[in-house]
């Protein structure tokens, strides 16, 4: 694939990214202007968000895909259906942190705070277009490096600096290791382009272990952002330490990001190979079967939730995987179905874990004792997003985990074997979730039981959440139309 | 296939699930609006399938009342459709039927009615949908919506001492049969290659022999977990016991239909040639189900779980008729899924009036409960003649012809089978003569007073439903149910 010349129409395809970097200097600017007004500086997350929804209208009116995936500015990018719909996600992801993130203390009257969230968005997006290894790894290092920030905001909270510090070690370490993979698959091919090079390697002048072991350091790296096991050590300390908002963020739309990356690399520069043990989807299977069986298993002995909720996420790193090893379009579609569902169910799990630590200083989940007897209708909102999690109708992650299974399934023996270890885990993985609920639903209630206010901004937010969390679970075709779209771009 | 005029199955399915999040919307505080408004949707979705019920024309068979095929995710091939055949309408009723008189017996719920309510009504658009499915992905759908119900139900309102180790085991329990069933079926799509998960399509996709007997006992045993088959039928007494009332009855009278409805309709008549190579596991797992299950509820002394122990025991006929293959086996398992249905639901409404009143379960604690409260211990009675399957009794109607059936496959199969149904009329009568007959102990003679009419109606209803269908078998069922197992027996290859 050649890239395409020049041409001014180039611009309207990167305006969503353009959108970003403005609307993070409005919010720096009004941050500055409103120096000496407290009250008004928690309002930036309405500037934020309502940005946000222009950048989202921006997206979709003008950098839709063509009809023909394109390279343009000189191959740098790729403007396809999956650079588009993850856009969508991550800006959508952006917006519901910046709501969820207003009435929290640290960080939510601090304009730093979301020009940080906005310059990292705008590395996801640009990760998600990204075609070409320099592109890439510049993408890479805008994300994590606001993400780094955001994980530490809290300066004077050590277990948050701890978080800041170990992310970045860990992100820089296997970063390292990523690079040192690229520069591997640079020596053998020449190029730097993604497309350019899946030529090379095809043309099979190369021994097939060389890209392999290429694949394997680059996965290092992309097995990091997506928090897949054997790289996933640094998510329940950083969960934990970050600001209940951050972790969120990162849970969903960093996570997305990477999958995004490992997606494309892997699809479009590693060819399936006959010899099957040569071949990534195996290296992807194993990253899925650690994955789904450490995270959940461990998931079932935490008494925090947020270090609860980040070996869940490890967990669900390793059912995405699954979809990912299938390696077939169908796959790719049920990966991004997945993390749509994903991104509005955990930014909701995440909330309301913000709205309890914020009002009862605890993050236990002996915290949440009683709290239907306390608010029902935000123990509502906790099930929906717990059932959506544990993959139960007619909530979203039903079909975002009946699509990556029937992917695997329809792969052959290896995906067979996937799926088995993936539904038999899902059901270790109801427990804790159901045990969640339990102490939500059964459990008496602390006698000091203080009201949970809920703020304007933080309710938006979840209602939001929980209506696209029933929306795509019962009126699925358009959503699954639109994941076939982003997986569409892969093949 | 004819399009039915008026959407009568889909409001059947769905009248209970707006009712419930209609509930969810009412103020926790009226407990009146709650209580009627469950009750007048679940009277109504029962009068609407009473009407499918009489509608539906058995003469002519086959699926009726049919909306659909929909497209609901078009790029995989599901759609919204159901439809009606004999085997499945008595099965709507029987959901409505539990329902509204689950909803009648937990009248008083005191804790968070809202919730309860709302919950019930949300298991039964489960149930009902399943039973109406004629697209596979629809089917899994409404299967697996009956998780959050059911856990939070027994977790909330069941029996304090067992009620988080009784949820938590029954609905991981049930998760893991429904998951593993649902790679069996992913098998099966992507086998059949048709892209769609039509029912009807899938059935004639004619699976090789190899896929067929590879595929069958996954797809078969996931769902019968939920049918309660030996040896993963343990989820089922913990279950019942730690349940409150109205989910007793729900889970045990057709929850646990739905687990066999799915086997015989996804795995049994999807993959005849696998369930050919595998009946014989089935018959005897099916008949160890009979006969330990009716031992072990001769044993206990906790009054419900005696009757937890019996469903295990008569789900083993059920699955008996279901291995024959056989037209009267099939036949006999058709009505013993409505007949046990009905029954332990009487016998778990019972079992609750008992205990509400008597504030013990402890069979060596009751006595003499007849004189106290002579409507309940009749329709205990009733019940308890129709599990030992006394002619005249709907039991009777249903397992003779299951004993039938087995005699022609395997007569061992139908000798202890038969054996484990005199050990059932031996733990019945026990409780019986334990618990309404004898001396009643001074403790009880003060504080138990009489059930409520509510409760009288529904004791009288389910007995009524139980003799009429022993008196009038063919003309009120079993002709019905034939229709359904004709099409069964065609697509087993047989006459």
């Amino acid at each position: 694939m050649e890239p395409v010349a020049f041409q001014p129409s180039m611009i309207l395809a990167i305006l969503p990214e353009i959108g970003l970097v403005a609307l993070a200097a409005v919010v720096l600017l009004l941050d500055i202007a409103w120096r000496n007004r407290g009250a008004a500086r928690r309002n930036l997350g309405w500037v934020t968000a309502g940005g946000l929804l222009v950048v989202l209208a921006l997206t979709i009116a003008f950098a839709r895909p063509a009809d023909a995936p394109q390279l343009i500015f000189g191959g740098m990018l790729r403007l396809d259906g999956m650079a588009f719909v993850f856009r969508l996600v991550f800006v959508m992801g952006a917006a519901l942190t910046a709501l969820f993130a207003m009435e929290h203390e640290p960080v939510g009257r601090h304009g730093e705070f979301y020009g940080l969230l906005l310059l990292a968005t705008l590395g996801m997006n640009l990760m998600a277009a990204s075609a070409d290894l320099v592109m890439l790894y510049l993408a890479i290092e805008t994300t994590s490096l606001p993400l780094y920030v955001m994980a530490g905001f809290k300066t004077r909270d050590p277990r948050s600096t701890e978080a800041g510090i170990k992310y970045f070690l860990f992100g820089a370490m296997t970063s390292a290791v990523m690079l040192y993979g690229f520069s591997l698959l640079f020596g053998l091919t020449g190029v730097t382009n993604l497309y350019a090079m899946a030529g090379q390697i095809t043309a099979g002048t190369l021994a097939p272990a060389l890209p392999l072991l290429a694949a394997v350091l680059v996965l290092v790296g992309f097995g990091f952002k997506v928090s897949a096991v054997p790289f996933h050590f640094w998510a329940p300390d950083v969960y934990e330490g970050a600001p209940t908002p951050v972790a969120g963020f990162l849970s969903t739309a960093s996570k997305a990001a990477g999958f995004a990356v490992l997606m494309r690399v892997l699809v479009a520069v590693f060819p399936t190979q006959t010899a099957e043990l040569l071949d990534w989807r195996v290296l992807v299977g194993v990253l899925a079967l650690a994955s789904m069986i450490i995270g959940n298993i461990l998931a079932i002995v935490q008494k925090n939730i947020k270090r609860l909720l980040a070996y869940s996420s490890i967990a669900q790193a390793g059912y995405m995987l699954v979809g990912v090893a299938a390696g077939s379009e169908l796959g790719a579609a049920g990966v991004t179905f997945y993390l749509l569902s994903y991104l509005v169910t955990n930014l909701a799990a995440f909330g309301i874990v913000e709205l309890v630590g914020r009002t009862l200083c605890s993050d236990d989940l002996d915290a949440y004792a009683g709290l239907q007897r306390r608010n029902p209708n935000l123990a509502l909102a906790l099930l929906v997003a717990l059932l959506s999690l544990g993959g139960i109708p007619p909530l979203s992650g039903f079909v975002g985990k009946l699509l990556v299974f029937g992917a695997a399934v329809q792969s052959g023996t290896l995906g067979i074997v996937l799926a088995f270890v993936g539904v038999l885990t899902s059901v270790v993985a109801l427990y804790y979730y159901l045990t969640i609920l339990k102490i939500v639903y059964v459990q008496p209630s602390a006698p000091d039981a203080r009201p949970l206010p809920v703020s304007p901004p933080w309710r938006v937010a979840l209602v939001v959440c929980v209506a696209f969390i029933l929306f795509m679970g019962t009126v699925i075709g358009p959503w699954f139309g639109l994941s076939t779209l982003g997986a569409s771009g892969l093949f | 296939m004819q399009q039915a005029q008026f959407p009568l199955l889909s409001m059947i399915i769905f009248l209970p699930a707006i009712a419930g999040l209609v509930i969810l919307a009412l103020p926790a505080n009226r407990r009146e609006w709650i209580r009627w408004t469950a009750l007048g949707t679940a009277l109504f979705t029962l009068l609407l399938s009473i009407l499918l019920y009489i509608a539906y024309d058995a003469e002519s068979g086959g699926y009726q009342w049919v909306e659909g095929p929909i497209p609901w995710i078009p790029g995989l091939g599901a759609s919204y459709f159901v439809g009606v055949d004999g085997i499945s309408t008595p099965l709507v009723l029987l959901g409505a039927l539990v329902v509204a008189f689950g909803i009648m017996v937990s009248w008083n719920v005191e804790d968070r009615p809202r919730e309860f309510f709302s919950f019930i009504m949300f298991l039964g658009t489960s149930v009902l949908g399943v039973f109406s499915s004629l697209d596979l992905f629809m089917l899994f759908f409404f299967f697996e919506l009956a998780v959050f119900p059911k856990f939070l139900m027994i977790a909330m309102w069941g029996y304090p001492k067992t009620r988080e180790y009784g949820a938590m085991k029954l609905t991981l329990y049930l998760f893991l049969g429904s998951v593993i069933s649902l790679v069996g079926v992913l098998a099966m799509y992507f086998a059949a290659g048709k892209n769609t998960f039509n029912m009807l399509e899938l059935e004639q996709a004619g699976f090789p022999l190899a896929f067929q007997q590879a595929w069958f006992p996954v797809v078969f045993l996931g769902f019968a977990i939920l049918g309660g088959i030996f040896p993963f039928h343990s989820w089922a007494p913990d279950g019942h016991v730690a349940a409150p009332t109205a989910v007793s009855m729900l889970l045990a009278g057709v929850e646990m239909k739905v687990g066999a409805f799915a086997a015989l309709r996804v795995a049994i008549m999807m993959m005849p040639e696998g369930a050919r190579a595998w009946a014989w596991l089935i018959l005897i797992l099916a008949t160890i189900n009979v006969v330990y299950g009716a031992l072990i509820a001769l044993v206990q002394t906790d009054f419900k779980y005696v009757i937890g122990f019996s469903s295990v025991s008569h789900m083993g006929l059920v699955l008996i008729g279901f291995a024959t293959l056989s037209t009267e086996g099939l036949l006999g398992a058709g009505m013993q899924m409505f007949s046990h249905g009905v029954m332990t639901a009487l016998f778990f409404a019972v079992v609750g009036m008992v205990y509400d009143r008597a504030h013990t379960r402890d069979i060596a604690q009751l006595g003499g409960l007849f004189r106290k409260m002579p409507v309940a211990a009749i329709g205990f009675i009733v019940a308890g003649l129709v599990s030992m399957g006394m002619p005249g009794f709907s039991g009777f109607m249903a397992e003779f012809p299951i004993f039938m059936g087995a005699w022609q496959v395997a007569p061992v199969v139908a000798i202890i089978a038969v054996l484990g149904v005199i050990v059932t009329a031996g733990y019945i009568l026990l409780v019986v003569r334990r618990v309404f007959f004898g001396e009643i102990p001074p403790a009880l003679d003060k504080t138990v007073g009489d059930v409520s009419t509510m409760d009288k109606i529904v004791v009288i209803s389910l007995s009524a439903i139980m003799i009429a269908l022993g008196w009038f078998p063919q003309a009120l069922m079993a002709g019905m149910i034939h229709s359904g197992v004709q099409r069964i027996v065609a697509l087993l290859g047989g006459a």
